[in-house]
């Protein structure tokens, strides 16, 4: 089973976590003034690169925290983990 | 002892007939079609076919049907809850019941009927809507208690004691399962044989366009021209798309499925369960083909994690006791693109000349022969089919979705 580092745990296994999809994809400002096409974008629209990718786990079955990881989604290899409100690191390609 | 006279295998028989060539691709082709999977292949079948279009080219960048055409549980029906889905789904499984006579190739086209399961009254009552909707779109269902579901398939474990009891279920008769190699070779041959060019280890790396239009595709083995250029690359369709600067909706997820040893006879049907997250069939082989919901996280890498597996083998055993001691024999992952309504994309793109068939996620298989004659109607009029009309890429901002969760079964 594979080993996810919660930032405030350490490495725990895969089950203990649930996945939240896309890093860093903040709620628009103001949503009223967003275009039919603006607000498709947010609610539906998401990078799917086969290669690093930044999104964000919960440690559902642990300190149930959310925080954020840079994985490849070809070899699942985590390049990077980092609390909630922190930058992302530097390791993308 | 001697050494042999002839080399080792010289007294074995010829090669049979290949069916189909290998051929180098050639610098440019009316209709490139990217992806050799079902899909890709069908397409090019009834392009060439339907019409008449055979300067057409198939890439696949590793061997043809090898990535989900290879890896899906060869389940076919056609009970979706809406009326878009109908029209599509159930076309497909009208030309499944005549591709066999139409390819001139057995697929094993089985009828063998598909129950699936409810546990919950909300699964009770989104299963009778269900069978009422399909009826009214003139497609076979019936809603089955838990005596008729143990006289359907008798290895079902009905006992109310159990942890999700089945409260009952949907039968489709006319839906079943097919070989699905037999299905590409099939296309396959076809294809080849109307002078469609199917070529493989050829990757895609690039999509040139020119004044909003598709010119060419950059690949492994060269440029090669195109007048249109089609996209039917399943788990990798996101990729592609971005090389001609489209985003899509979709997170490609590890699908896995898994297959028992053959064992004799047991299971005479197909059993889905939303609620309990497994399918399960025989192949006529013998050994029982069982799928699993996707695995949370976006892969690409063809394999997913083995808690996955152990759920899915857990809510088997609960349903079929007499799967207790079977062997697991295999495992595998494929990589499908779970679009947000559980609905396909099938159309034109703001590209001109390039069109998009992705989505299907967890259950493009059962869509191979209608969305290949949809997709190629579409590409050969540069106008949607009517059946794929409501699966537009634009339908995500319009609003237009045709949410199919409840009836895209498992794994959504």
């Amino acid at each position: 089973m594979q080993l996810i580092p919660c930032p405030w745990c350490g490495p725990r296994e895969e089950a203990e976590f649930h996945y939240g999809g896309q890093a860093h994809v903040a709620y628009p400002e103001d949503p009223s003034a967003l275009t039919d096409e603006e607000w498709a974008q947010y609610v539906f629209f998401r990078e799917n690169p086969s290669g690093p990718f930044a999104e964000r786990w919960s440690h559902s079955a642990g300190c149930r925290r959310w925080f954020n990881a840079v994985r490849d989604t070809r070899s699942h290899d985590l390049l990077a983990v980092y609390r909630a409100g922190e930058p992302m690191p530097e390791v993308l390609s | 002892m001697t050494s042999p006279a002839q080399p080792p295998g010289a007294h074995l028989p010829e090669h049979p007939d290949f069916l189909w060539e290998n051929p180098e691709p050639k610098a440019s082709y009316d209709v490139v079609i990217v992806g050799g999977g079902g899909h890709g292949l069908a397409t090019a079948y009834y392009l060439a076919k339907v019409h008449g279009i055979t300067n057409v080219a198939v890439l696949e960048k590793g061997w043809l049907a090898g990535g989900n055409m290879a890896r899906n549980t060869t389940i076919i029906r056609s009970n979706y809850l809406w009326d878009e889905s109908s029209g599509i789904y159930e076309h497909s499984l009208k030309l499944w019941e005549g591709l066999e006579e139409d390819l001139g190739y057995p697929i094993l086209f089985d009828q063998r009927g598909v129950l699936n399961l409810a546990h919950s009254l909300q699964d009770v009552r989104d299963s009778v809507r269900r069978v009422n909707a399909n009826r009214l779109n003139g497609i076979d269902a019936e809603w089955v208690d838990p005596a008729g579901v143990k006289e359907i398939c008798p290895i079902v474990n009905v006992s109310p004691d159990v942890r999700y009891p089945v409260l009952g279920a949907t039968y489709q008769p006319r839906a079943g399962i097919a070989k699905h190699d037999y299905v590409a070779w099939g296309y396959a041959r076809a294809a080849h044989a109307m002078g469609v060019d199917l070529i493989q280890n050829c990757e895609v790396t690039g999509l040139e366009t020119a004044g909003g239009r598709i010119t060419a595709v950059q690949t492994s083995r060269g440029r090669i021209a195109a007048g249109k250029v089609a996209l039917c690359a399943a788990g990798h369709s996101s990729v592609l798309a971005k090389m001609a600067g489209i985003r899509l909706p979709l997170a490609s997820h590890p699908l896995q499925a898994l297959v028992s040893e053959l064992l004799e006879p047991v299971h005479p049907t197909v059993v889905m369960s939303n609620a309990v997250h497994v399918y399960v069939s025989q192949a006529h082989k013998g050994e029982l083909v069982m799928g699993a919901g996707i695995d949370s996280y976006n892969g690409y890498g063809q394999r997913g994690s083995f808690h996955i597996i152990e759920q899915q083998m857990s809510a088997a055993l609960e349903l079929f006791p007499v799967f207790a001691r079977a062997h697991l024999l295999r495992t595998w992952a494929g990589i499908v693109d779970v679009s947000p309504d559980a609905s396909p994309i099938v159309g034109l793109t703001p590209v001109g000349g390039l069109y998009l068939n992705c989505g299907w996620g967890t259950g493009g298989f059962k869509a191979t022969p209608g969305v290949g004659d949809c997709f190629a109607h579409t590409i050969a009029h540069d106008k949607p089919h009517p059946f794929n009309e409501p699966f537009t890429l634009e339908r995500f901002t319009t609003g237009a979705l045709v949410d199919e969760h409840g009836a895209a079964a498992v794994a959504h």
